[in-house]
């Protein structure tokens, strides 16, 4: 049973709006919350360990027990990654007069200030047009706000937290990522907070199923570019994901993990490599001197690869036929970087972009060999290396389609680097 | 006559050390003979080129003037191409060939070069065929080629043995980029993927990040680096290690990650190793999904980013092992970078049909592994200038396997691989250091009459020494380390500097005193009793060994008294003897005759004459033929075919026995295939293998240190076997727990298999 029909169930009970959005089917994820009566009785915080890839419980209709066991506000998801911060936010647009005055002055201050500011301190910023309106969580209704922030500020984060006693809230704090576990005593010790650590896997998964089945207005949540290989007819297309398995999804973070997934609760870690986000930013920086993500991608949409990269043509003076290498191919990353002269004469764009388009493309080469070792066709990618990157984004659909001769399909999702924090809330409101 | 050539350069911009001079002499020395020549031009650093020439030996007192093929490579920094071209040019007098073979990314852009400087055509040959097939040649005729590293294990070499099965395999090319082959056949390979992602990203990227231009530096940094500054680990992101996906902690999640967010200084090492792991890791990776999604589980990394390179060697073992919970192993190639030239070569030979023949590595020529690798030795380094090389010579004949090898996949020749055994490698180095002296002065004496003999005699020396202290050094250089390999880099060094057969004359002498106690001693056993005469006629074999001059203990001895058989016996340790199962031997003599034995012979003089003959009349007396396997070429006093043809003749004269064994072809004399005091049963004379297959061969005898001890103690045979030896080394005797001149008496019959009806089993 999908995750919105199981709103509707609760409508019945609470006075509710009518669920705005409708699941695409019921049968797409059977069994989405699979809450054990007895679990949810003995455990109103403390959930059971998350083992959802065996878990094999039957969905139960509730109407009751919604409210006892809808946790307390707020609702936030967090993914603790290696460069960046995901933190969503359920802000509940349904509170009721009566609620508004039970409503604890820090509640309010919290949802104030993260609703009604864009960019928090100097380096948090809440992505406004990814923002998903009028959802229905667990009874209520509300938006889902996305907010980032680097990694290594997460210190202030949780001094804010402190200052805004956020402790006293009682709140869970779901959060997965690496963070959640190297970082689990800070917030213990600095912000008096106790997270509920959650497997990055497990919500990744969960937070694309989620989004993908909840949104259905406004842009496309799945997209893909139409005619990849001929750049001047390439054009962003909405692609529905139904019947999505079997599907390789590719979460490039700071580094990239492969996963085939099977079924909502049936997948694996196919592989992974340590060349991804964190290495074009990192090379960027040591390379160019810039030093966000942003500058980098600007840079790199300004630069030529060509100039950085020995390509077939190159080395051939053509295509190397014999092999059905095309001239423009890349033979070498960074090759012409052997020459002197060479490294004299290229400009820092032109180095910005070579590292994406050598990160970008052995991304893509990885995901094809994994995808015909696992015999997948499908393949989504998501993570925060993909964020206002348009040109890798096209890269890797040109890679995916021309190396396979059209057999691949290169799948992208607009809300990118959350879906990881999406699946930690979702833990928070239906343990699994 | 001159036979052809090959070449392997890379262009690269970077200056040389200007310093180091050109040894052209000692470089080029066969190239007036060269016949066809071919160059692989790379896009690297260094060049190969490959020159296959015949050697004209003209020693005078030799009996027929040889005339080895003989396939020279050289590897040189490409600052040298014009040197080398005009050097070329000067001595390159009768070239029967007007065109070129050239190969490799680099060749078009020194094409001109070469067709203005030595007025050959360039003719360009694909470099990825060049590559294979070179690939090929030397899986197939260099023993010991492919190795494993392991950086920390007690021998960083784990040295393959050759299987004559070599396909299918995965090679992976690391050049400026990376290109990924499956190879199914020696014709049949296909690229079935690669990655821009190689050695000229490592060179581009690590020159833009430390400021450091030469690759060589890089890697030098990079072995001095810690990628852990540099790169966000697992425990970076998690504190620790990710338990549920059995991640450690110090796995690299994400290369680079640190330089992304921490604002500080890295240092030029730190960075260049970060960079070394981020390549290696992405490759290894790579080469795993291809070995996997092709079913393959060979798979040979080689390429300039590889070639030789300790640390790049290490990182992409690691990486194959992690990607593949150790179910491939990465293979590595000691002659990798000379395969395009080879391959080229190979291409313009092909009227020639290089590959209907065998091939060995010549030690003596070749500058084995790691000779220019930065981290080895550098003094050597500076003396070799920049040169690398390697000799190969072609073999009269084709190399097979003995077909009664129980196991040839597994047979091994050697008995201790002084790779990995630290002491004995310590005590054959310096046991053939001190036996030096003597080696020098016998060849300076067998051939009195040349007058530069000494100074030649002096050459070997230094170059055999040479070879003793690079082999100190770097054990692995040719392959695994081991008396085999020490005997015949020497008797190949003595071939270099035209002592071809030092020992000539002395085993002339030997065999003519021998002679004249043949029917004496023939006379003597037959008025034994049976058996005490089969006892007799395995005495008079181990007596006869102990008559080697190859082994210093003897030569000090008897130099002089050369006695007959009953003398010399007082050395025999008496029974039971270190091995001994002569009375199995002497139960099986008792039974029915074997249909025929195939005898591998060692010494001339009283060993062949007075020992083994008298055991071969014995054999076929009884009913058994006899084929005698003797050397194809000199080495120390071991008896040649050629000898033992005129041996054998001369006894005949004397003994009707031997007389009507030759006549009625049961006693066969066949050669070889080796000019080595050892014996390696998998490269063995096609001649050979075809009589013991006729023959129906189903025994064995093997004779002498060299061929029972040193190599072939634990060969396990399909049919019966003896070995027979006397340890005439007191270090290796203690050794094996016995005393000098102990007896080895080795008589096996395979598993499962009563001696009676040995089977003779032909699994080629």
């Amino acid at each position: 049973m999908a995750f919105n029909g199981h709103q509707r169930d609760d409508d019945t009970v609470d006075e509710d709006e009518t669920p705005t959005k409708q699941p695409r089917s019921n049968k797409e994820m059977p069994g989405y919350f699979r809450s054990e009566p007895g679990s949810e009785a003995a455990a109103p915080a403390g959930r059971a360990t998350p083992d959802r890839r065996s878990s094999n419980a039957t969905a139960r209709h509730r109407s009751d027990s919604v409210k006892k066991t809808r946790p307390p506000f707020p609702w936030f998801g967090m993914d603790i990654g290696g460069t960046l911060v995901k933190l969503v936010y359920f802000e509940p647009k349904d509170i009721t007069a009566e609620e508004e005055q039970e409503e604890v002055e820090n509640l309010k201050s919290i949802r104030r200030y993260l609703t009604s500011n864009t960019a928090y301190g100097k380096t948090g910023i809440r992505d406004v047009h990814l923002q998903l309106q009028d959802l229905t969580l667990c009874g209520r209704t509300g938006n889902l706000h996305f907010i980032r922030f680097p990694t290594h500020d997460l210190p202030a984060f949780l001094q804010m937290g402190r200052n805004k006693h956020f402790s006293s809230l009682h709140t869970t704090l779901c959060a997965t990522g690496g963070g959640a576990y190297k970082f689990e005593s800070d917030f213990r010790t600095m912000a008096d907070l106790q997270l509920h650590k959650l497997d990055e896997l497990d919500c990744l998964i969960r937070g694309v199923l989620y989004i993908d089945s909840v949104v259905s207005s406004g842009p496309s949540e799945c997209y893909y570019f139409e005619n990849p290989t001929e750049p001047d007819r390439c054009v962003q297309k909405p692609y529905t994901l139904e019947n999505p398995y079997p599907l390789l999804l590719v979460n490039i973070g700071s580094g990239v993990s492969i996963l085939a997934v099977y079924s909502e609760n049936n997948y694996k870690r196919v592989t992974g490599t340590s060349l991804g986000g964190g290495t074009f930013l990192g090379l960027c920086c040591l390379l160019t001197g810039c030093s966000t993500f942003e500058e980098a991608l600007e840079m790199a949409s300004l630069g030529e690869s060509t100039r950085v990269d020995k390509l077939v043509r190159d080395i051939y003076g053509g295509d190397y036929e014999r092999f059905g290498l095309p001239g423009w191919a890349v033979a070498s990353s960074f090759g012409n970087m052997m020459s002197k002269e060479k490294r004299e004469s290229v400009s820092k764009e032109d180095l910005a972009r070579a590292t994406l388009v050598t990160i970008t493309n052995n991304i893509g080469s990885i995901t094809r060999m994994c995808a015909l070792n696992e015999n997948i066709e499908r393949v989504v990618f998501v993570g925060n290396f993909l964020r206002v990157n348009t040109l890798s984004m096209k890269l890797l659909a040109y890679a995916m389609d021309y190396w396979s001769k059209g057999q691949l399909k290169a799948l992208f999702l607009r809300h990118e680097g959350y879906f990881g924090a999406v699946g930690a809330l979702l833990e928070l409101l239906h343990p699994s | 006559m001159a036979e052809c050539s090959g070449i392997d350069s890379n262009p690269s911009s970077h200056t040389m050390d200007k310093s180091i001079t050109l040894p052209p002499d000692e470089i080029f020395r066969n190239l007036e003979n060269a016949k066809r020549f071919a160059i692989d031009i790379g896009t690297w650093e260094l060049k190969t080129f490959g020159i296959i020439a015949a050697s004209d030996k003209l020693y005078e007192i030799s009996v027929q003037e040889e005339v080895t093929a003989r396939l020279h490579f050289i590897k040189f920094e490409n600052a040298y191409i014009e040197t080398c071209l005009d050097f070329i040019k000067d001595h390159l007098v009768n070239t029967e060939t007007k065109v070129i073979k050239a190969t490799g990314g680099g060749a078009h852009k020194f094409k001109e070069l070469i067709e203005r400087k030595l007025g050959l055509k360039v003719d360009k040959e694909d470099e990825m065929t060049c590559l294979i097939k070179g690939c090929n040649f030397v899986l197939k005729n260099i023993p010991h080629e492919a190795f494993v590293y392991a950086k920390h294990a007690d021998s960083e070499f784990r040295f393959q043995t050759t299987n004559p099965d070599i396909f299918p395999y995965l090679l992976v090319n690391i050049g400026s980029g990376v290109s990924i082959v499956k190879v199914e056949a020696e014709d049949k390979f296909e690229r079935i993927g690669g990655s821009s992602i190689g050695g000229g990203t490592f060179w581009g990227l690590g020159a833009l990040l430390t400021k450091t231009k030469r690759f060589d530096e890089l890697l030098q940094l990079a072995s001095k680096g810690q990628h852990t500054n540099v790169d966000m680990l697992v425990k970076d992101i998690y504190g620790g290690s990710y338990g549920c996906l059995g991640l450690t902690g110090d796995l690299i999640a994400s290369s680079f990650g640190k330089s992304a967010t921490a604002d500080k200084e890295f240092s030029k090492e730190d960075m260049a190793k970060s960079l070394l792991h981020m390549i290696s890791n992405d490759i290894g990776q790579l080469a795993c999904l291809y070995a996997k999604l092709h079913n393959l589980s060979r798979v040979y990394f080689g390429g300039f980013f590889i070639r030789g390179h300790p640390v790049t060697m290490h990182t992409i073992t690691y990486s194959i092992n992690f990607f593949t919970k150790g179910e491939v192993q990465a293979l590595f190639l000691r002659h990798e970078g000379y395969l395009g030239a080879i391959g080229a070569f190979l291409k313009g030979a092909e009227e020639d049909n290089p590959n209907q023949y065998s091939w060995g590595e010549n030690y003596a020529g070749s500058s084995g592994l790691m000779s220019v690798s930065p981290d080895m030795n550098p003094m050597q380094r500076a003396r070799s200038g920049t040169f690398d090389m390697l000799e190969m010579d072609r073999l009269e004949r084709q190399l097979v396997n003995l077909p009664l090898l129980q196991d040839p996949s597994s047979y091994i020749p050697d008995t201790v691989d002084l790779t990995e055994d630290a002491l004995a490698r310590e005590y054959w180095l310096y046991c053939f250091e001190e036996a030096l002296d003597g080696v020098v002065k016998r060849a300076v004496a067998s051939q009195p009459d040349m007058l530069e003999a000494a100074l030649r005699a002096e050459k070997f020396r230094q170059k055999y020494r040479h070879k003793l202290q690079t082999l100190r050094h770097q054990p692995f250089a040719y392959g695994s380390l081991t008396v085999r390999s020490l005997l015949d880099t020497r008797e190949h060094c003595l071939n270099e500097f035209n002592f071809p057969d030092p020992y000539s004359k002395i085993k002339q002498r030997e065999n003519d005193v021998a002679l004249k106690y043949y029917q004496k001693a023939v006379k003597s056993l037959e008025e034994l009793s049976w058996e005490e005469r089969q006892f007799a006629l395995v005495r008079g074999v181990l007596a006869g060994n102990v008559f080697d001059w190859g082994a210093k203990a003897v030569s000090d001895k008897c130099l002089i008294p050369l006695c007959a058989q009953t003398d010399c016996v007082v050395f025999l340790s008496e029974r039971p003897w270190l091995v001994d199962s002569y009375n199995q031997w002497l139960e099986r003599m008792k039974g029915p005759p074997h249909k025929c034995a195939l005898f591998f012979v060692d010494n001339s003089g009283v060993d062949i004459i007075l020992g083994v003959m008298p055991f071969v009349r014995e054999l076929l007396s009884r009913g058994t033929e006899v084929v005698l396997a003797s050397n194809s070429g000199p080495a120390l006093n071991d008896v040649t075919n050629g000898e033992l043809q005129i041996l054998t003749e001369r006894i005949a004269a004397m003994d009707p026995v031997i007389q009507a064994g030759l006549r009625d072809d049961r006693l066969m004399l066949v050669q070889s295939g080796s000019s080595s005091p050892c014996l390696d049963l998998s490269r063995l004379d096609k001649v050979l293998a075809m009589v013991v297959r006729e023959r129906q061969t189903d025994l064995v005898i093997i004779e002498g240190m060299g061929r029972a001890i040193h190599t072939n103690y634990y060969a396990m045979l399909s049919c019966e076997s003896l070995k027979m030896a006397v340890i005439k080394n007191s270090w290796l005797a203690d050794r094996l727990g016995g005393k000098l001149f102990s007896v080895v008496f080795k008589y096996e019959v395979p598993a499962g298999k009563p001696s009676q009806d040995c089977e003779t089993s032909t699994p080629s």
